[in-house]
């Protein structure tokens, strides 16, 4: 089956609609007869990862769009850049960096995106609904979409999202059609405890394993019996994500798509089922802590961007202490959500505590740590994942009340009834 | 020396050799590939130290993040690219990486998947050749 496109596709792939719908829709034609999709789809929004600026290649890409006057035809949301557009003199950023940077963020905000610069665009009002077709990248933005919103978009990398904004098309294939939102294989919580359930820190944790052993397939967890927070989603499908390549997952009995373990699993027998017990748990705990000792530099949340919920529970968590003067910590977030938590009265608190807020942003993503900080604390399982390779650092991994914990007592802390035999 | 032909089918087309780095876990590129050196820098991964540059790199499929593909279009512009990349599946974050590089630069990364069977033969340090069919020769010490 070949590729069948539409006079409208067409006529864009002419360069009727000018040049930079015809570049657009070239690269997406050309990755579209790649996949073998047999036609392409109208979509309802986009979120553009192809912020993140890695170097020369990804800003030429921005640039040349954006001189050829490329504007997005559906709303469009943006991920994190390279730095905070406002504060980054204030961080270990050389200009070297900042510059181009803030070039390909300008690139992007010219062509009439929504200026969210946030990993977590689900956070915003302008979410999508269940059942939209829309194009993301951000891969813990994706699987989030895709499994507790129930909107529909494929594993985009950067480049390609805001190629599907430009042109408000993309592929027919993969998680856009129902057919492949099927789950593969099963994961059954055995004996995980309601209270362990209800923990921040279990979801990191469930993430990092689960994808560590799903992969690219759909995973299926059955018996939980408590229903998550998206904050607690959030954390799941960033680890999940990260560990391995999990685009959509099902929750039985709680995400959109799964009522029932037949809905799941669209009536087919899973592939493999994995009891999932707390030796595994555990193993996988044990997993997101790299650091071989107790000593602590930095505490580090909001990967991905902290929500107003997290916010105010930081918030709650601090009230009445201090920071240990020896220990920095950093909530990375978004505009939107350090506003919100501005006009909730609580930034003055964190600030107190001794916090510091960089927006647009993350450690990952921003050259920002000057080198006396050696040995982090998260409780993300994707920073965790990442910070070894990225930043060169080790982690240690703990809950929220962990990293405040060890924010004032100036080492590691980390509470261990949960986790224990 | 033996030499063996296996037939790959071309995701985008090109012809390339070098020697073979070849794990069978997948990898993100973003926070597992250096574009500035080719170095493997994710310290969980079985190639962690090992240089891809110039070598064709034989991983099953990426994971992770969606930067992947901008952090191997960068490693194509600075000449730290693997010469090509055989994965068991299309693998939509390198094709595109390629296409873009072809219409930005006109230089895109040979891509070509191997059946799991196929990808089983191949063993870090063949020799190993790619031609614009897809038909995947191996030549090592090994084989």
């Amino acid at each position: 089956m070949t590729l069948q496109l539409t006079e409208r596709d067409r006529a864009m792939l002419r360069g009727d609609e000018g040049a930079a719908k015809k570049m657009a829709m070239s690269i997406i034609i050309r990755m579209a007869e790649i996949s073998k999709a047999e036609k392409l789809l109208d979509i309802v929004g986009a979120h553009i990862d192809s912020t993140v600026y890695i170097g020369d290649a990804g800003l030429e890409f921005a640039e040349k769009l954006a001189s050829l006057g490329a504007k997005v035809a559906v709303p469009t949301t943006l991920n994190v850049s390279g730095i905070d557009e406002h504060h980054w003199q204030e961080w270990a950023v050389a200009s070297e960096w900042a510059n181009p940077a803030h070039r390909q963020m300008i690139a992007y905000r010219s062509m009439g995106t929504i200026q969210t610069w946030t990993c977590a665009p689900y956070q915003a009002p302008t979410k999508p609904a269940f059942g939209d077709q829309i194009a993301w990248g951000e891969s813990n933005a994706i699987v989030f979409a895709n499994s507790v919103i129930g909107a529909r978009t494929e594993r985009y990398p950067d480049l390609f999202d805001i190629c599907c904004a430009i042109t408000g098309r993309a592929p027919a294939m993969g998680l856009h059609l129902s057919k492949n939102r099927a789950g593969k294989i099963l994961f059954r919580l055995v004996d995980i405890s309601e209270e362990l359930q209800k923990s921040d820190d279990f979801y990191p944790v469930l993430g990092n394993l689960i994808g560590k052993l799903a992969l690219d397939k759909i995973p299926v967890i059955d018996g939980m019996t408590i229903r998550p927070t998206d904050d607690q989603f959030k954390a799941f499908g960033a680890g999940a994500a990260s560990s391995g390549g999990v685009a959509m997952f099902h929750v039985v009995g709680v995400t959109p798509e799964a009522p029932t373990l037949e809905d799941a699993f669209h009536g087919n027998e899973p592939a493999q089922i994995t009891d999932v017990t707390m030796d595994m748990l555990r193993e996988s705990r044990q997993a997101l802590n790299h650091s071989n000792s107790s000593k602590l530099d930095m505490v580090a949340v909001g990967c991905p961007h902290l929500s107003l919920v997290e916010y105010k529970k930081l918030a709650s968590l601090v009230k009445g202490k201090s920071k240990h003067p020896d220990v920095q910590f950093l909530i990375t977030s978004n505009r939107a959500m350090t506003q919100l938590a501005q006009e909730a009265g609580i930034l003055s608190l964190l600030k107190d505590f001794g916090v510091k807020i960089t927006v647009d942003t993350c450690s990952l993503t921003s050259p920002m740590l000057p080198p006396e900080i050696k040995k982090m604390m998260t409780n993300s399982a994707k920073h965790s994942y990442y910070s070894p390779g990225l930043l060169g650092r080790d982690v240690a991994f703990g809950s929220l009340e962990d990293c405040v914990n060890s924010a004032v007592a100036g080492h590691i802390v980390q509470d261990e009834r949960l986790w224990k035999e | 020396m033996e030499r063996i032909v296996l037939e790959g089918k071309v995701v985008v087309p090109g012809e390339a050799q070098g020697v073979a780095l070849v794990a069978n876990e997948p990898l993100s590129f973003w926070g597992g590939y250096d574009q500035k050196t080719g170095e493997i820098i994710d310290r969980r991964h079985v190639l962690s130290g090992q240089n891809a540059k110039d070598k064709v790199l034989a991983i099953p499929f990426t994971r992770g993040s969606s930067t992947t593909t901008a952090v191997l279009l960068d490693a194509i512009r600075a000449n730290t690219a693997p010469a090509a990349i055989i994965t068991t599946e299309t693998d939509f974050f390198f094709a595109l990486a390629s296409v873009v590089a072809d219409e930005l630069f006109s230089s895109p990364l040979s891509l070509v998947t191997l059946n799991e069977n196929d990808f089983a033969k191949l063993k870090s340090d063949d020799n190993i050749q790619i031609t614009a069919e897809g038909k995947v020769i191996v030549s090592g010490v090994a084989i």
